[in-house]
C-alpha cells in the first residue's frame, strides 16, 4: 500500500471517529426531542403530578431545581471568584499556592456520589441542616467550585498585565486595582464559567439523592430548610422507581426534554456571552 | 543643587540573575534625564525601581535606597502606595483602561481622593489640555479610550499620569510603539512638561535622548557606565563603551 | 491612606481564606470518609471487606460485606468504556487539531462541550429506553441492562474529557517537529502517526487517565442501565452493580450509625483513593510532558 492510499484511509478513519462522536450527541438530542415533545404542554410545565405521578406536570420539580441551583450559585460563585482572585492576583509560586492548585485539580476528579456522602455527613448531620435545599445546594456548590475557580482564573488571566500596572502606577492599592480594573474586564468570562458550572449542577442527581431531594411533594418549598423535588431526580424516579414504568414513559421523556432543554439554553447563553466578549476583545 | 531623586547602591536580582549592580544616579529637579543602552542592559528595570513597581513581582529582590526629596522610599515605614502617587509612570505600550476617556483620567483622582466630585471635570480638562489632547477629544469624553489612535492613547496615558499632580514622571520607552508624527507630538509634550515635572525617560533611540534630554545615563550589563550632561556625553564620551554605542558600533 | 492599606490587607486575607478552603475541603472529604468508614472494621476484617465475593448486608443470618464483586463490576465497565472511548477520543482529537479547518473545529468544539453537559441521568435514561432494547435485540438477550450497556454509556460520558485534553496535548507539539517531518518528504498522515502523536504521547495518556477517572466515579448512568445485580459478573452480558451504584442505592435505606451505614463510607473511601490515584497519576504524566515541551 503506498503512502497516498494509507493517508486517504487514515484521514477518513479520523473523520469517521469525529462523525461517530457527533452522532452520539445527535442520537441523544433527537430521541429525546422526538419522543419528549408530545408530552410538552403548558399544563406539563405548570401543573403538579397527579394520580400517583401517572398524569399531570412537573411544575414542583422545575421549581425545586431552580431553588437548589440558586442556593448553589449564591454559595459557589462568590467563593469561587474569591479563590480565583487569590490564585490569579495574589498567589506567589510557593508550596502553599501549589497545594491549593493541586487540591482544586483533585477536587474536580472526586466522584459526585462522594460529594453526596460528604453532604450527608457534614451538612445534613454534622451541621444539622437536615435534608433540605440548603444542604443540597451546599453539596452541589462544593462540586461546582473547582469548575468555577478554573474558569474564573482563566478569565482573570486574559486581562492584560499592562492594565494592572497602569492602575498601580496611579497609586491604586492591590485591591483597588482588582476591583476597578481587573474584575470589570473579566466579568463576561467569569459569567460564562459560572453559567456552565451551574448548568452542570442543575443536572446532577447523585449529590442531592440523600441531602434533600424528595420523591413527591404536594407543596412548593417555602424556604431553604424544606425538601424539594428536582428535574434530574424526577427523571430517575419515572424511569426506574415508579410502579407503572411503561405507563409513565411519555412523562419521563417529557421530563428529560425539559431538563436537557434547560441545560442547552444555559450552554447557549454562555456561548453567546463568550462569543461577544471575544469579538469585543478583538475590537481593539 | 539638591537632587530631586537619588539612588544609592541599588542592586536588583530576579531569582539568581543579578540585573542591576550598585547603581548611583542623581536626578535634578525639572529636568529630563534619559537612560540609554543596549536592550537587556537594565535601564527599564532601574526605572521600575524608582516607583517600587517591582513590589508586584515576587521574584524581584531590590537592595539599596532611593531618596525622593531626601526621604527614603525604600524604608520599611514609607507608604508604598503613596510613592506611586508622587512618582507617576507612562509605559512602553499605551495602556488606557477599557473605560471612557473621562473615566481614565478621573480614575487616579477618585482612588486617591484628590478632588471633590464637582472639581473632577475641571481637572480632567486641565490634564487633557496639558497633554495637548483636549481639542481632539473634547466632544467625545464619554467614548471608549480604546477608540483613540495609538498616539492619542499614549497622550491620554500622559494626561492620566499628570492629573494626579505627581512630582516625578517615569517614562518607559513611551514612543516605541508610535509612528513618527505621534512621536514628535509626545516629544514636544515632554519638553513642555519639564517646566512643572521632573522626568526620567528610558529610550532606545539615541536621537530622541539627544533631542529632549538634559542629562543622559548610559547603561551596560547592569552598570551605569556613564552619566552626565547630554551634550557632553554625546560629543565627548569618557567611557569607551559609550563611544562605541553612540557611534553605532553595537546595540 | 491608612484605611485604604488596611482594607487592602483584609481583602487579601479573605481571598486567601477562600482559596485555602479548597485544601481544607479535600482533606475534609478524605477525613470524613475515613472516620466513618473505619467504624465498620470493628465487626468486619479488612480482608473480608476487600476480598469477600458476597455483598449482603441486610441478610437475616450473617450479613456479608465483601466488595470484590462490585470492584470487578466497576473495573469491567471502565475497561469496556475505555476500549470504546480511547480510539474514538484520540481519533477525534487528532482530526480536530491536525486535519479539520479551523472553522470546522470552531463548530465542532462547542458541540463536544454540549455533550459534556448532558446530565448523566438523561444518558442513563437512554440506556434504559434505547440502548437496552437495542442490545437485547442484537444479541438475543432477554434483558439489555448489563455491563456492555454501562460501558457504552460511560464511553459517551468520558469522550468529551478525553477529546479536550488530548486535543490540547496534540496542539502543543512544536511546529518545528512537524515541519522537520514534512521537509523529509513525509505526508500529513505519516507525520501524524510517526511524529505528532508520539510526541504528545504523555499528554494523551493523561487525557485517557482523566477520562478513566470520570468513568470510575460516574454514578447515575451505571445505576440505571446495568441491571443492579450484586453477584460476581461473568462477562459483558451480566447484569452488575458498581461501587458508586451500591452507595447510591443503599444510603437512602440504611439506618444511621449501623455497620451497614459505615460500610458505604468504606466503599466511598476505596472509591476516593482509586480516583485520587488515577488523577494524581494523570497529573504526574501531564507534568512530565509539560517539562519536555519546554
Amino acid at each position: 500500500m503506498n503512502t497516498k492510499t494509507s493517508q486517504f484511509i487514515g484521514i477518513n478513519l479520523l473523520l469517521l471517529c469525529s462523525i461517530l462522536v457527533i452522532s452520539f450527541l445527535g442520537i441523544i438530542l433527537w430521541d429525546i426531542l422526538i419522543k419528549g415533545s408530545p408530552a410538552l404542554s403548558t399544563e406539563f410545565i405548570s401543573e403538579y403530578p397527579q394520580n400517583g405521578m401517572t398524569e399531570g406536570g412537573i411544575f414542583p420539580a422545575i421549581m425545586g431545581t431552580v431553588w437548589v441551583t440558586l442556593v448553589t450559585a449564591l454559595f459557589a460563585i462568590p467563593l469561587g471568584i474569591a479563590c480565583a482572585i487569590y490564585l490569579s492576583e495574589y498567589a506567589e509560586d510557593n508550596w502553599v499556592s501549589r497545594s491549593i492548585r493541586a487540591s482544586i485539580r483533585n477536587l474536580a476528579g472526586v466522584p459526585s456520589i462522594i460529594y453526596g456522602l460528604f453532604g450527608v455527613a457534614i451538612f445534613v448531620q454534622g451541621m444539622g441542616m437536615g435534608t433540605s435545599i440548603l444542604a443540597s445546594g451546599f453539596t452541589l456548590g462544593l462540586l461546582t467550585l473547582p469548575y468555577i475557580i478554573t474558569t474564573t482564573e482563566e478569565a482573570l488571566k486574559t486581562v492584560p498585565q499592562s492594565h494592572r500596572e497602569g492602575a498601580f502606577a496611579l497609586g491604586a492599592t492591590h485591591w483597588e486595582t482588582v476591583r476597578s480594573v481587573v474584575l470589570p474586564s473579566a466579568i463576561p468570562g467569569m459569567m460564562t464559567g459560572a453559567i456552565l458550572g451551574l448548568s452542570r449542577a442543575a443536572g446532577e442527581t447523585a449529590p442531592i439523592l440523600f441531602t434533600g431531594v424528595a420523591f413527591y411533594l404536594r407543596y412548593l418549598p417555602a424556604g431553604v430548610f424544606d425538601e424539594f423535588m428536582a428535574l434530574p431526580y424526577h427523571l430517575y424516579i419515572l424511569s426506574t422507581q415508579h410502579h407503572a414504568i411503561e405507563q409513565v414513559r411519555p412523562l419521563a421523556y417529557g421530563t428529560a426534554l425539559v431538563l436537557i432543554g434547560l441545560v442547552c439554553i444555559l450552554n447557549i447563553v454562555a456561548f453567546v456571552i463568550r462569543h461577544r466578549y471575544r469579538s469585543l476583545l478583538k475590537g481593539h | 543643587m539638591k537632587p530631586k531623586l537619588e539612588t544609592r547602591d541599588i542592586n536588583l536580582s530576579f531569582g539568581s540573575k543579578h540585573v542591576l549592580k550598585d547603581i548611583n544616579i542623581q536626578i535634578p529637579e525639572k529636568r529630563i534625564v534619559a537612560l540609554i543602552g543596549p536592550s537587556g542592559c537594565g535601564k527599564s528595570t532601574l526605572l521600575r525601581c524608582m516607583n517600587r513597581m517591582h513590589d508586584l513581582n515576587p521574584d524581584a529582590h531590590v537592595k539599596g535606597d532611593i531618596f525622593l526629596d531626601g526621604e527614603n522610599i525604600y524604608s520599611s515605614d514609607y507608604d508604598v502606595v503613596g510613592v506611586r502617587r508622587k512618582i507617576g509612570m507612562v509605559f512602553q505600550r499605551p495602556n488606557p483602561f477599557p473605560k471612557s476617556i473621562f473615566n481614565n483620567i478621573a480614575y487616579g483622582l477618585r482612588i486617591n481622593k484628590l478632588a471633590e466630585k464637582k472639581e473632577i471635570p475641571n481637572v480632567v480638562e486641565e490634564s487633557l489640555k496639558g497633554s495637548y489632547l483636549w481639542d481632539e477629544v473634547k466632544d467625545s469624553l464619554d467614548s471608549s479610550a480604546l477608540s483613540l489612535s495609538g498616539g492619542q492613547q499614549q497622550r491620554l496615558c500622559i494626561a492620566r499620569a499628570i492629573a494626579i499632580r505627581p512630582e516625578v514622571i517615569l517614562m518607559d520607552e513611551p514612543t516605541s510603539a508610535l509612528d513618527p508624527i505621534s512621536t514628535g507630538k509626545v516629544e514636544e509634550l515632554m519638553v513642555e512638561l519639564k517646566k512643572e515635572f521632573t522626568i526620567v525617560i528610558v529610550t532606545h533611540s539615541m536621537q530622541q535622548a539627544r533631542r529632549i534630554s538634559d542629562h543622559v545615563g548610559f547603561m551596560y550589563l547592569g552598570d551605569l557606565a556613564e552619566y552626565g550632561p547630554t551634550e557632553r556625553v554625546f560629543t565627548n564620551p569618557q567611557n569607551e563603551l559609550t563611544e562605541k554605542y553612540i557611534s553605532g558600533s553595537f546595540g | 491612606m491608612k484605611s485604604r492599606l488596611f482594607f487592602d490587607k483584609i481583602y487579601k486575607r479573605i481571598f486567601f481564606g477562600a482559596a485555602f478552603l479548597s485544601v481544607f475541603t479535600l482533606l475534609g472529604i478524605f477525613g470524613m470518609l475515613l472516620i466513618n468508614g473505619l467504624n465498620m472494621f470493628s465487626e468486619v476484617s479488612v480482608g473480608e471487606f476487600l476480598l469477600g465475593r458476597v455483598w449482603n448486608p441486610a441478610a437475616y443470618g450473617e450479613a456479608k460485606y465483601g466488595i470484590l464483586a462490585m470492584m470487578a463490576s466497576t473495573g469491567l465497565v471502565t475497561i469496556g468504556a475505555m476500549a470504546i472511548a480511547i480510539p474514538l477520543g484520540i481519533g477525534t482529537a487528532a482530526y480536530l487539531s491536525e486535519i479539520s479547518s479551523p472553522r470546522l473545529a470552531a463548530i465542532l468544539k462547542p458541540i463536544i462541550e454540549i455533550l459534556a453537559a448532558i446530565p448523566s441521568v438523561a444518558i442513563g435514561f437512554l440506556g434504559i429506553v434505547l440502548v437496552g432494547p437495542f442490545l437485547a435485540n442484537v444479541f438475543g438477550l432477554n434483558n439489555g441492562l448489563n455491563a456492555l450497556n454501562g460501558a457504552l454509556l460511560l464511553a459517551v460520558m468520558a469522550l468529551p474529557t478525553i477529546i479536550t485534553v488530548a486535543e490540547d496535548a496534540i496542539r502543543a507539539v512544536p511546529k518545528a517537529y512537524k515541519e522537520g517531518s514534512y521537509a523529509l518528504g513525509a505526508n500529513k498522515w505519516t507525520t501524524l502517526i510517526q511524529v505528532t502523536l508520539p510526541s504528545s504521547y504523555s499528554g494523551i495518556i493523561a487525557a485517557v487517565m482523566l477520562g478513566m477517572g470520570r468513568a470510575i466515579g460516574e454514578t447515575m448512568t451505571v445505576l440505571m442501565a446495568t441491571g443492579n445485580a450484586t453477584s460476581m459478573p461473568e462477562g459483558y452480558f451480566s447484569s452488575i452493580r458498581t461501587m458508586t451504584a451500591t452507595i447510591a442505592i443503599e444510603l437512602g435505606e440504611v439506618p444511621f450509625g449501623t455497620t451497614h451505614y459505615y460500610s458505604l463510607f468504606a466503599i466511598g473511601t476505596v472509591l476516593f483513593l482509586i480516583t485520587l490515584a488515577v488523577n494524581l497519576l494523570a497529573e504526574r504524566i501531564a507534568a512530565s510532558y509539560r517539562k519536555m515541551g519546554q
